[in-house]
């Protein structure tokens, strides 16, 4: 076995290398903070925002319980350095929620259809949802099945999943004429 | 229990979105891993890069120079802190239960066998310090092979168990000589149930918080089994019970992984004791994989006898069955189990059954949902479906000749166990209606006379389990350490709401919003006005957690009979204060009213509050609407159902496409018809991806080379349909709600159904069997051999 802390001693971290410092608005707020250059997206919003409703599930990219938006697309807050967040906007699962505490559409189908349920998953599924309808918002099944595969969840089966997207999506269609009636 | 009388609608029935959502849905969560406490220190563990290996050195000693590290140990230097991690099954004299420490101290025995720890200022700092560990190991052959491990002169994974065998398991019901002899057909095959990694979406997290003061400890842990947590890492520990609290807050599903306690949970108690500051660990997922117990891993040998005319006989079944390294806390006794499902719905005569637990360089395995049961009526369904094959007869006309028919329940199978009712006929006669049975069957009889290279193949499995664990006496019996009953309180506060406190432990069930559902009903209050308290042994010290699709039917009836005494004591409350006899008080719908004078009554609400300044109790009475209950149940329950599953396999390729599933599930009475599809959903998913996609794989030196989410293929919502579910309700008879477990169902019934329609398809290419996960590669071997073609 080769001797490992001799083989780091070879190799020593960088430490005088400038810290940067970002600048991100996390669901509405703005947020500096001095990070290390390495810090993934997900973990800045979990140790340094204190987002902790964005959750980590594997370490490879695939699960994608972290995802967020990002100036308005869905990543995987994972695949993201937090410094290339600098100057973005991020929407976490927390910052879905109007003002009045009333639930995002998705959030509503998500909860009418039994959607979740140990709910590790969901604030990943919830953003990729948003996004998926955001790009089609009257996406057939196997869309939305298509739509949905970057994001894992053990417990559902995905079945109330995809039911919970659709029935966002006419409940979108639904409200949107609604709101035109209403007087400028 | 209570009746609900006119003008109240009854809770249970009602399909209620859960409450458990509103927090979930917009991140307010707890999970452990959300946790930060003032000071608290980060753990990370070295853990061996190697499968077998002698330990000639750890020093940590360059770690605890690095930046923002606190303190460091090796496993040797926690030795003494320490006793062994909990075994908590014998299911043989001849057992060898070897011993287990949270890190290893002279031998690493399989690849992520803990070897140091590390607890730094941040998760960063902890992890970078593992590097400077310096570590020699002196590899030793790696055990991989289960047959192999057993043979003479194998490497052995314990220096003193011989053979690697854990325990041996002889059982015999009837005379299977005389049912081999007497058969017209002998039928034998060897299925293999693979590996398979549980995948809960939360890793788990260990957060430990010390309190000098009092010497007392807070653990929030991702656990299934608080209150198992509590006693077995008291003892492990060397902390008194009364001193260590443990939380199962949120918790990210489980599925029997979670259903254990670790040696993470042991490092976090004597880390925290040692340091007085609270520690955290949250495992990554390649940690996840390597170390958190798998599921599966048996050898199946099976041999049926049955007469010309589909008659079943005899049944034997001998197991080889994979305990990995070490013997977590229910690992022996998992493929047993399952012992009494061998024989499944149907009428055999006589019935042998041998099991080996053997040790091997692998991660330990444990109960993954269903537990033995799934392995087992992969079996049974297998083997009955190749046993239509040999006699030239329809899958579901062999069955109907055999099973149990509607009328002779209660009945006691050859294995030994009740099962308390059930109508096989009509499930499936649900199912084969939903799926469009015989219509199937003429396309596939197309699709076959034009040899189309897309082939259609009908899978059945006519499943039972057993669940609702368990009968105390009963696991006394089969070397279970503990009992399996179930404790309640129900409280109605003095302002009228109620508390239910479980000692049940929900991961995503949804006990908050199914429970108060019950407990509404029970003491006739609305269901907003319900809480139920769980998951934490300071509000909750009696329970023994959630596993075993027991929570509804032993927790869930320990609330029953908690709301029963209340009942009982507000209707002598409500006598006295209105002054009749307790005989002339009827309870309905919440309310106390006086026989034959429905206006002249007090409702539960107003008891509560009367009892609670207990200025006019009857003699002798306590005051507060309170009451403790405990269930220990005299039985298991027994549900059944029919699941169909409609393939089609290229045959060109190997690919398998899911294109219909029908679930017919008879669960008995239903609380939440919502929830109970979920569970189902989920349930079938997990048995399909056994089916299709999942498999823990090693090399030959014992590396895990399915350690990530890129290498264990777990489907996505683009690898499964939607499945069709139904309901047959033929209530359970061993319960007042009539009800029977729902968690494990689907995973044990979908598995041999995909399986079945996969071989379905390929019969005409002269195949009976095809390994599990059918991927493509398998498919398209199976077809090769068939053909006698090179694989």
């Amino acid at each position: 076995m080769p001797n490992v802390a001799d083989e780091v001693a070879r190799f020593p971290l960088a430490k005088e290398e400038a810290v940067p410092r970002i600048s991100v608005i996390v669901d509405g707020v703005r947020h500096e903070h001095d990070i290390e250059s390495r810090l993934l997206l997900v973990h800045y919003l979990r140790d340094h925002a204190r987002k902790v409703g964005t959750v980590v599930g594997c370490d490879t990219s695939n699960c994608g319980a972290c995802t967020v938006l990002l100036d308005g697309q869905s990543v995987k807050s994972c695949s993201v350095l937090a410094v290339q967040a600098d100057g973005g906007e991020v929407t976490t699962i927390e910052g879905l929620t109007a003002d009045n505490g009333s639930l995002h559409p998705v959030q509503q189908a998500f909860h009418e259809c039994h959607a979740l349920q140990c709910g590790y998953c969901t604030p990943g599924m919830v953003i990729a949802a948003v996004d998926l309808l955001a790009n089609n918002p009257d996406p057939t099944e196997q869309e939305i099945r298509a739509g949905l595969e970057g994001n894992l969840c053990r417990c559902t089966g995905y079945q109330n999943i995809v039911r919970a997207v659709q029935v966002a999506a006419k409940a979108s269609a639904d409200a949107a004429p609604a709101q035109e009636e209403v007087p400028a | 229990m209570s009746t609900v009388a006119e003008g109240r609608v009854a809770e249970v029935g009602q399909a209620r979105p859960r409450r458990e959502d509103a927090h979930l849905l917009t991140g307010r969560t707890q999970w452990t891993d959300n946790i930060t406490l003032p000071g608290m220190l980060h753990l990370a563990i070295l853990r061996s890069p190697v499968a077998h290996a002698t330990i000639t050195k750890v020093d940590v000693s360059g770690a605890r120079e690095r930046p923002g590290v606190v303190a460091a140990f090796s496993g040797g230097e926690l030795a003494a802190e320490w006793g062994s991690l909990p075994m908590a099954w014998t299911v043989s004299e001849d057992q060898k239960t070897p011993p287990h420490f949270p890190l290893a101290a002279d031998k690493v025995r399989f690849v992520g066998d803990g070897l140091a720890v590390v607890a730094a200022t941040s998760r960063e700092a902890a992890v970078d310090a593992l590097e400077a560990i310096d570590f020699d190991l002196d590899q030793l052959p790696a055990v991989v092979d289960m047959e192999a491990a057993m043979a003479e002169g194998s490497a052995l994974v314990h220096d003193d168990i011989p053979a690697n065998r854990c325990f041996t398991w002889q059982e015999s019901h009837g005379d299977y000589a005389a049912a081999h002899e007497r058969a017209d057909v002998v039928l034998k095959r060897r299925f293999i149930n693979q590996r398979l990694i549980p995948s809960a979406i939360e890793p788990r997290s260990v957060v430990v918080e010390p309190t000098p003061a009092t010497n007392e400890y807070t653990m929030w842990s991702s656990t299934q089994v608080p209150h198992f947590v509590q006693i077995f890492i008291s003892l492990t520990a060397g902390v008194p019970q009364s001193s260590l609290r443990v939380i199962a807050p949120d918790v990210g599903g489980g599925f029997g992984s979670k259903l254990d306690v670790y040696a993470e949970e042991a490092i976090g108690v004597v880390l925290a004791k040692k340091l007085g500051v609270p520690v955290k660990w949250t495992e990554t997922r390649s940690e996840n994989c390597q170390v958190t117990i798998h599921g599966r891993d048996l050898i199946q040998d099976v041999e049926i006898t049955a007469m010309r005319d589909g008659t079943v006989l005899g049944l034997k079944v001998d197991l080889i069955t994979n305990m990995g390294a070490y013997l977590q806390l229910l690992t022996p006794c998992i493929p047993l189990l399952g012992r009494y499902m061998y024989p499944g719905i149907y009428k055999f005569e006589a019935h042998d059954l041998s099991c080996t637990g053997v040790f091997t360089n692998k991660t330990p395995t444990d109960a993954y949902r269903g537990a033995g049961r799934p392995e087992a009526t992969y079996v049974i369904e297998r083997i009955m479906d190749e046993l239509a094959n040999e006699l030239g007869m329809e899958p579901l006309d062999l069955r109907r000749k055999n099973w149990i028919e509607r009328d002779e329940f209660p009945y006691t199978t050859v294995a030994g166990l009740e099962y308390d009712s059930g109508d096989y006929e009509k499930a499936t006669a649900r199912a084969t209606e939903l799926l469009g049975y015989d219509d199937l069957r003429r396309e596939q009889q197309a699709r076959r006379d034009r040899n189309d290279p897309v082939q259609i193949g009908i899978g059945v499995s006519t499943y039972t389990e057993m669940c609702g664990l368990a009968p105390s006496r009963w696991l006394g019996r089969e070397g279970y350490i503990a009992g399996g009953w179930e404790a309640a309180t129900v409280r109605v506060l003095p302002l009228g709401k109620v508390e239910v406190v479980t000692g049940t432990s929900p991961h995503g069930q949804g006990h908050e919003t199914t429970f108060a559902q019950v407990a509404a009903d029970a003491l006739g209050v609305p269901y907003d006005d319900v809480v139920v308290v769980h998951g934490d042994t300071r509000t909750a010290p009696l329970g023994l957690d959630t596993y075993g699709s027991r929570s509804l039917v032993v927790g869930g009836m320990a609330i029953v009979k908690a709301c029963e005494k209340i009942v009982e004591k507000a209707q002598a409350l409500a006598a006295h204060q209105l002054e009749v006899d307790v005989r002339d008080v009827e309870f309905a719908a919440g309310r106390f009213s006086v026989l034959g004078s429905a206006e002249q009554g007090k409702s539960i609400q107003e008891l509560a509050f009367a009892s609670f300044v207990a200025h006019d109790l009857p003699a002798g009475a306590d005051p507060i609407l309170t009451a403790d209950a405990v269930m220990d149940p005299d039985t298991f329950s027994v549900p059944h159902g029919t699941h169909l599953a409609h393939v089609e396999v290229d045959t060109e390729t190997g690919k398998v496409d899911l294109k219909q599933y029908v679930a017919v599930d008879d669960i008995g009475k239903v609380v939440n018809p919502l929830v109970v599809d979920g569970q189902i959903h989920g349930g079938v998913a997990q048995g399909v991806s056994q089916a299709l996609f999942e498999e823990a794989v090693y090399d030959d030196d014992g590396n895990l080379t399915s350690g990530t989410f890129v290498d264990y293929l777990l489907p996505t919502s683009a690898d499964l349909p939607s499945f069709t579910t139904d309901r047959t309700e033929t209530p359970s008879t061993t319960n007042p709600l009539g009800v029977k477990g729902v968690g494990e169902t689907g995973t044990i019934a979908s598995t041999p159904a995909i399986v079945n329609a996969v071989v379905d398809a390929l019969r005409p290419l002269g195949v009976n069997d095809v390994p599990m996960p059918c991927s493509p590669m398998h498919v398209w071997q199976a077809i090769r051999a068939a053909k006698g073609e090179p694989r």
